[in-house]
C-alpha cells in the first residue's frame, strides 16, 4: 500500500517551524524521544520504545558449519524485518530499498566493527561454530527506526545467554540450561547509531525525527559510535550536500548523545539482571503499562446562586402564606404524580397531531416531575429546585425541548391560574431562571 | 595477490596478515610501492561502446568498471515512476563473477549490489540536473570487471565520465576516493589487502570544486578524533581523481574535434 501523501501545507508547516528553531512536538532540535528499554522472558528477547516507535528484538544461536575463509570464527546475522504490521508503507515480501540500506547500517554498526567476539563463538575449529542471528521487528514506525534497531539489536545481544559447551577430544557436550548456567556472549562495546535529519540543504539539522519529519526531510546522515568515542559506522545518504564542518559537528553532537543512551541501556540489563535474580517476576506483560481508566473525577460547576436566592427570600415573602394546601395530586406511578391537568397546545401546531400528543405528554411529565420533586423538597428551597431540573436533564435527550415547553408552561400557567396555584408557579420560576443558568453554565 | 594453499579437502585463501606482512613498512612504503598520501594510477577511456548514449572505462590500479549511460528517454517500465518535473534516474550496479580471487556467482537481487545501485543512484540524482528533462529516465550501468579495492569509487567515477560523455549537464564532476586510518596513520586509496586487514576506511564522493560531499560511507571503528585527518585526506584525494578525470575529458574532447574537423 502506498503512504498517504503529505499534503504542501503540512509540509510547510513543519519546515517553517523548524526554520523558526521549534519542533512539530515542542522538543528541542537536540533532544531525543523517551527512550524505554524493557526485557522480555526469553533471554535476548528485547523491546525498545524510542517515542512511539517500537521495536522488538530477538536473539538465537545455533551450531553450524564455519565458511571455508575462517574457520575459526563463528558469524553473526543481523536481520531487520518491516512488516506491513509498522506501517501501511512497508510491503510484505521483498524489502524495499530503504528497508535494505537500514540492514546493511544494523550489520556494519555491529557485525564489521566487531561489537561481538566471533572466535570466542567457535567450538571445533573448521567443524563446529555458534552462528548467532539477532532477529528485530519493527512493531510500529514513528520515526527514526535506525536508532531504535540499533539499541534493540546491541542490547538484545548483551543480554542474549548461549548454553554452555564442553570439549573433550573428539565429544562436544552442549549442556541444557538446567545443567549448566547460560553463558553470555562476549560483547567488547556497544555501539549505537544516532540519526540527523537536515533541511533546507543541510542548513537545519534534527536529532532523533519524528514520522513527519522524516517525511519533510532532504536527507539523513547515520553514525554509529560506542562509549570510547569510536565511530562504528558513517552513512550519509538522501541526496544531499554537506561540507566537512557538519559533518565533524554532528559526530560530537553524537558523542553526548551516545553517552546517554548506553548509560541508559546498561540501567535496564542492570535491573533486569537484579529482578532476574531476585525471582521477580519479569516480561513483557510486567514492563508494558496497562491503559486502563481507574480514577475518574469530575470538577464540580460553581453557580452564583447569590442573587438567585434572595430574588427567591423576596418572592416568598411577598408572596404571602399558602392558602390551600396541593392536595389534589395524583399519584400514577411510583416517581411519577400528577397536579392538575394539562392545558390545551397552544404552539398552534395543526397538522401533525402525533407531535402535538407528544409534547403534551412531555409536558405533563416534566411538569408532574418538577411538581413532585418540589413537593418533596418543600424545607430545602435552594439546593432542590436545581436538583429537579437536572433530574429532567437525566431523562433523554429531548430535555431540551422539555425544559422550554416547562418554562412557557410554567409562565403561562402563572398567568393564567392565579388563585391556587399561584405560590408553586412561583416558586418555581426562581428554580427554572437557576435551570437555565445551570444549562448555560454546563454549556 | 593471495596464497592458495592446497589441502587435501578445500583451497584456503590465506590473508596477508597471517603471512605477517605489514601494510605500511618503516620506509613509510605500502605494499604496492606507494606512500601513504598517493593515488594508484589512473587510467580512463570514454566512448567505448557504440550502442549507449554515453560509456565509460576506468581502471584504478587494478580495480577495473566499465560504465555506460542511457538517456534521457522516456521512462519504459512502471508508469508511475515518472516525475512531472525532473528525470527519473536509474542505476544497476553488478559485479562479474570473475571479478574477485575466488570466482563467485552474484545474484543480480543481492543485498550488497542492491545497496551499491541504491547509493550511485542517490549521487547521481544530487548531481546531475535533472530539472531539465522532466518525465524521462537516465540509466545507468556499472559493471566491475576486477575488483582489488575501491570498488564503488571505481564506479562512480565511471560513471561520471560516462554521464559527461552522454551529454547530460551535471553541477560538477562526482569524484569518489577512499581513505584508511592503518596503524596510527592515514592512507589513501585503499587497495583491497589494506581493506582486508580490517582497518577502518572511509569512502567519500563529492563535488570537487565546492568540496560538497554528496555520500560519505564508514566501516569499522574510527576514533572520533582521527575522522578529521582521515576526511581531509579523502577530499584531497578526490581533488586529485578530478585533475585526472577533467584532463582525461579535454584531450578526449579535443581529439575529438581534431578528428572532425580535420576531414
Amino acid at each position: 500500500m502506498k503512504e498517504v501523501p503529505i499534503s504542501t501545507c503540512e509540509r510547510e508547516f513543519i519546515l517553517k517551524a523548524i526554520r523558526d528553531r521549534k519542533r512539530i512536538d515542542g522538543r528541542q532540535t537536540y533532544d531525543y524521544r523517551r527512550l524505554k528499554v524493557s526485557f522480555g522472558m526469553e533471554r535476548g528477547c528485547c523491546i525498545v520504545e524510542l517515542g512511539d516507535t517500537k521495536v522488538l528484538a530477538q536473539v538465537s544461536g545455533k551450531i553450524e558449519e564455519p565458511k571455508k575463509n575462517r574457520p575459526t570464527e563463528g558469524s553473526i546475522i543481523i536481520n531487520l524485518e518491516l512488516s506491513p504490521m509498522a506501517s501501511p508503507a512497508f510491503e510484505p515480501g521483498r524489502p524495499t530499498e530503504s528497508g535494505i540500506e537500514m540492514n546493511r547500517i544494523l550489520e556494519r554498526n555491529i557485525r564489521d566493527s566487531r561489537a561481538v567476539d566471533t572466535e570466542s563463538l567457535c567450538i571445533v575449529a573448521g567443524e563446529k561454530v555458534w552462528s548467532i542471528r539477532a532477529d528485530v521487528h519493527v512493531l510500529n514506525d514513528e520515526g527514526n527506526i535506525m536508532d531504535a534497531a540499533s539499541i534493540a539489536a546491541i542490547t538484545a545481544l548483551a543480554h542474549f545467554r548461549r548454553p554452555d559447551v564442553t570439549v573433550m577430544g573428539e565429544e562436544v557436550t552442549i549442556h541444557s540450561p538446567e545443567d549448566r548456567d547460560p553463558v553470555p556472549l562476549s560483547v567488547h562495546h556497544m555501539p549505537v547509531c544516532v540519526t540527523f535529519a537536515f533541511f533546507d540543504q543541510g542548513e537545519f539539522l534534527l536529532v532523533d525525527p519524528n514520522r513527519l519529519e522524516e517525511r519533510v526531510m532532504d536527507g539523513r546522515m547515520v553514525v554509529g559510535m560506542n562509549m570510547h568515542r569510536e565511530i562504528c559506522t558513517l552513512m550519509m545518504s538522501g541526496g544531499m550536500l554537506l561540507v566537512k564542518e557538519q559533518v565533524l559537528r554532528c559526530s560530537q553532537i553524537a558523542t553526548v548523545k551516545v553517552a546517554e543512551i548506553i548509560e541508559l541501556i546498561q540501567k535496564a540489563l542492570d535491573k533486569d539482571a537484579q529482578a532476574r535474580q531476585a525471582g521477580e517476576k519479569c516480561g513483557f506483560a510486567e514492563s508494558v503499562p496497562a491503559n486502563k481508566i481507574t480514577t475518574n473525577k469530575k470538577e464540580p460547576t460553581l453557580i452564583d446562586t447569590t442573587a438567585a436566592a434572595q430574588q427567591a427570600s423576596q418572592v416568598i415573602q411577598e408572596a404571602g402564606p399558602v392558602d390551600k394546601p396541593m392536595s389534589n395530586m395524583i399519584v400514577q406511578a411510583p416517581g411519577t404524580a400528577q397536579i392538575g391537568e394539562g392545558l390545551v397546545n397552544t404552539w398552534q401546531i395543526d397538522d401533525v397531531d402525533m407531535e402535538s400528543e407528544e409534547e403534551e405528554e412531555g409536558r405533563k411529565k416534566s411538569v408532574t416531575n418538577g411538581k413532585e420533586a418540589e413537593a418533596t423538597s418543600k424545607p430545602t428551597e435552594r439546593k432542590r429546585p436545581v436538583k429537579a431540573v437536572s433530574h429532567a436533564d437525566d431523562s433523554g435527550s429531548e430535555e431540551e425541548e422539555k425544559v422550554m415547553l416547562y418554562q412557557g408552561d410554567a409562565e403561562m400557567k402563572s398567568t393564567e391560574d392565579s388563585t391556587a396555584l399561584q405560590q408553586p408557579p412561583n416558586s418555581d420560576k426562581p428554580a427554572k431562571k437557576k435551570g437555565k443558568k445551570k444549562k448555560a453554565a454546563q454549556k | 595477490m593471495c596464497h592458495k594453499i592446497r589441502h587435501p579437502r578445500y583451497w584456503l585463501i590465506v590473508p596477508f596478515k597471517m603471512a605477517g606482512l605489514e601494510i605500511i613498512s618503516d620506509q613509510g612504503y605500502r605494499i604496492d610501492g606507494r606512500r601513504s598520501s598517493e593515488l594508484r594510477k589512473v587510467c580512463a577511456r570514454m566512448g567505448v561502446f557504440t550502442q549507449a548514449d554515453g560509456s565509460a572505462y576506468i581502471e584504478q590500479g587494478n580495480t577495473k568498471a566499465l560504465a555506460t549511460v542511457y538517456g534521457p528517454h522516456e521512462v519504459r517500465k512502471g508508469r508511475g515512476k515518472i516525475q512531472h518535473d525532473r528525470a527519473v534516474v536509474n542505476c544497476q550496479f553488478s559485479m562479474a563473477t570473475f571479478s574477485t580471487g575466488e570466482r563467485k556467482s552474484r545474484p543480480k537481487g543481492d543485498r550488497r549490489s542492491q545497496e551499491m545501485s541504491m547509493h550511485l543512484r542517490q549521487t547521481f540524482e544530487a548531481v546531475i540536473v535533472t530539472e531539465l528533462f522532466p518525465r524521462s529516465q537516465i540509466d545507468i550501468y556499472v559493471q566491475i570487471l576486477q575488483a582489488d579495492g575501491g570498488n564503488y569509487c571505481a564506479c562512480v567515477n565511471a560513471a561520471t565520465l560516462a554521464v559527461i560523455d552522454a551529454g547530460i549537464p551535471m553541477k560538477d564532476y562526482v569524484c569518489a576516493c577512499t581513505a584508511g586510518f592503518i596503524q596510527d596513520s592515514p592512507l589513501l586509496d585503499i587497495s583491497y589487502v589494506e581493506e582486508s586487514a580490517g582497518a577502518p576506511f572511509l569512502t567519500v564522493a563529492m563535488m570537487p570544486k565546492s568540496e560538497q560531499i554528496v555520500l560519505l560511507e564508514m566501516n569499522s571503528r574510527l576514533h572520533a578524533d582521527n575522522m578529521e585527518k582521515v576526511l581531509d585526506l579523502a577530499t584531497q584525494g578526490c581533488k586529485d581523481v578530478f585533475a585526472v578525470l577533467d584532463r582525461h575529458v579535454r584531450d578526449h574532447v579535443s581529439e575529438s574535434h581534431a578528428l572532425m574537423t580535420a576531414s
